[in-house]
């Protein structure tokens, strides 16, 4: 992780991409205890009127802050974590789908020795989060 | 039916503590391809300061859903849980979740909102730990869809 005085406004300090299968979906839905069925079956994401089965947005807001946490080097770090959830991540039963994560710099607060990570989270060329933004303590 | 406007405010009983497990957090971690020691090693978490293994940002999610789960309970919300959709979600932290934590939550309203036949209800759940400090806040964003 970089001292606050070496970042500047517009840095990329870090990049991911993840690949999403319906097992992730599968595993997530356990771990989180969010079980509803449009993230794992077909037919009821249907029956809804959705194209498809969708990832969790609690999915993708949790695994987009990762290569920010592995930056700042400890998941501590994060002292402020927000997303907006803005268009629906579809995962294809055979090749499920691929999420990009850019992170960039957005602001610093020399006094506080916070950085502000604005990330940008595209699927299908297309961003899936507005307003995603970790806060982190350089401190 | 919508939302009922007299939400806004309601402070909701804390819900039963839960105690935070070192194999749940490692279990969440894995979910979210959280893969630096700190969530996984007790001895990589201790080295750098911390009790035991610490949770990904996000792991308060699984603390906030039995508050969530009160509010949509709620005989006179006027919530629709078929037209929810989670519009946006945040998570503001004093000190990070550690394994063997014991986390109380308490949920308020602090805003429902009707927006072109949309409405926003906004659930802030505060999350203490067992001597009543203050360790985060995870506040939802949740969109009930109007009639089409």
């Amino acid at each position: 992780m970089a001292s606050i005085d070496e970042l500047a406004a517009g840095d990329v300090v870090a990049e991911a991409v993840f690949s999403i299968t319906r097992d992730s979906l599968v595993r997530y839905a356990g771990a989180s205890g969010d079980f509803n069925p449009i993230h794992y079956r077909d037919d009821v994401a249907a029956a809804v009127g959705l194209p498809g089965v969708l990832a969790h947005g609690m999915l993708t807001m949790g695994f987009a802050v990762q290569p920010v946490v592995d930056w700042a080097g400890d998941p501590a770090r994060v002292i402020d974590y927000q997303v907006r959830f803005t268009r629906p991540v579809l995962v294809d039963a055979e090749v499920g789908a691929q999420v990009a994560v850019v992170a960039k710099v957005g602001q610093l607060d020399a006094e506080a020795q916070v950085a502000r990570i604005d990330l940008t989270v595209t699927f299908n060329g297309e961003t899936v989060l507005g307003k995603a933004q970790a806060r982190v303590s350089l401190r | 039916m919508p939302v009922n406007p007299e939400l806004q405010g309601r402070v909701f009983p804390p819900v039963a503590p839960y105690l935070v497990g070192r194999e749940k957090i490692r279990e969440f971690a894995r979910a979210v391809f959280a893969t630096n020691p700190i969530n996984h090693d007790p001895d990589a978490a201790r080295a750098a300061g911390h009790a035991d293994i610490v949770a990904p940002p996000t792991f308060p999610v699984v603390v906030q859903e039995s508050t969530l789960a009160q509010l949509l309970a709620e005989p006179d919300s006027g919530i629709d849980f078929s037209r929810v959709v989670h519009g946006d979600q945040r998570f503001s932290y004093t000190r990070p979740v550690v394994a063997g934590d014991e986390l109380t939550a308490t949920l308020t309203v602090s805003s429902v909102k009707t927006l072109g036949g949309h409405s926003m209800v906004t659930a802030e759940s505060e999350i203490v730990d067992a001597s009543g400090a203050h360790v985060v806040t995870a506040i939802s964003t949740l969109v009930v869809r109007g009639d089409e």
